[in-house]
């Protein structure tokens, strides 16, 4: 379980996080929404121990949260992260290299799920393709928790379509947690199980997808609106 | 493909109407193996907790069982399938009457028009 207390976070005079609390359950799937520079991004970052806050604690199953987490915590930034001139194969040769959980035969097993190939060089692959490549290596470890920074922004929607598939065959949420930001709300509505509003550096809501359906009467998307309205 | 779900009701309820109704129109036969979740949930694009979920409630109805190392069976309790057609059946009609209701005509209108406009299918 991840716990944030009261966790701020300034970058000049900026404040990109304010003051927030929240506490995101262990084998679940939850979703990160807000609008650009609400502070999903510095969030994931701090949890995975690449910030530290200016006050306020952040704890991973009771530990604070320090860089060591990288051990077990998977972060997927929505930057190109590859060295161009590597080959699939290499790149994921140097994950190995990295991380401890890194499992070359799951890697590959993804990468076939995906319908690529380990001899490409990464810059002869398009967009869609290194998005492919970083939920590969990315899901190739056995990590405890994965941090996904926008998965699936800018991706055309057959990719889309097969990160999402690929986060559901080759996570186990039984021992795995996900926790994902996201514009496209709408998409991913049926992979979360929880959702997390952020605006201004603040949380608006955390709700489950099911509550909203259930007791609200309406998808993830009009919720969202209504709350951003009111 | 990936299913695409209505917005004002839980992803795992509209999940386990959808198959109870593939088990109603014999898409999906008594006794046969259901996937395993994950491949489900793959093949519907859920999360797997959501159809773990799906599962669980489908062996509460008892209208599946869970062999153990084995995954989880439709019933091959005809009863109970037949019970589960009639709860559709009354179901369907319950929220066929509250729409008749609600435009103002009464049932035996209705009724008599059903009868007179006999088996058209289109």
């Amino acid at each position: 379980m991840i716990k944030l207390q009261a966790v701020s976070k300034r970058y000049g005079f900026k404040q990109a996080l304010d003051g927030v609390t929240l506490s995101l359950p262990a084998g679940k799937i939850i979703g990160l929404v807000g609008e650009n520079g609400s502070g999903k991004t510095t969030l994931l970052k701090l949890m995975a121990g690449l910030l530290s806050p200016n006050s306020g604690v952040a704890a991973l199953d009771g530990q604070v949260i320090t860089r060591r987490v990288a051990a077990t915590v998977a972060y997927m930034p929505d930057t190109d992260i590859f060295y161009p001139y590597f080959t699939v194969r290499q790149l994921f040769e140097f994950y190995d290299s990295q991380f401890e959980d890194f499992q070359m035969k799951k890697a590959e097993q993804i990468l076939e799920f995906l319908n690529l190939s380990l001899d490409t060089k990464i810059s002869t692959l398009s967009k869609g393709n290194r998005g492919r490549v970083k939920i590969a290596v990315t899901l190739g470890r056995e990590a405890d928790y994965f941090l996904l920074d926008e998965p699936f922004s800018g991706l055309d929607p057959m990719v889309r379509e097969d990160i999402a598939k690929g986060l559901i065959r080759f996570t186990d949420t039984e021992r795995q947690t996900i926790v994902m930001s996201t514009h496209e709300l709408k998409e991913v509505e049926p992979l979360l199980d929880e959702l997390i509003v952020l605006k201004g550096g603040q949380v608006l809501a955390h709700k489950a997808i099911d509550e909203i359906r259930s007791s609200c009467g309406m998808d993830a998307t009009s919720w969202l609106v209504s709350l951003f309205r009111s | 493909m990936s299913m695409e779900f209505l917005p004002d009701k839980p992803i795992y309820q509209q999940l386990v109407d959808h198959i109870v109704g593939d088990i109603i129109r014999g898409t999906i036969k008594v006794g046969e193996k259901l996937p395993s979740v994950r491949d489900y949930a793959v093949s519907v694009g859920v999360n797997a907790n959501t159809m773990q979920r799906v599962y669980k409630e489908l062996e509460q109805m008892e209208i599946t069982e869970t062999r153990r190392g084995q995954g989880s069976f439709v019933t091959d309790n005809t009863e109970r399938i037949q019970e589960l057609r009639e709860e559709m059946k009354e179901q369907l009609v319950q929220s066929f009457i509250q729409n008749v209701e609600a435009l103002g005509f009464t049932t035996n209108e209705m009724v008599s028009y059903l009868q007179k406009r006999g088996g058209h299918d289109d």
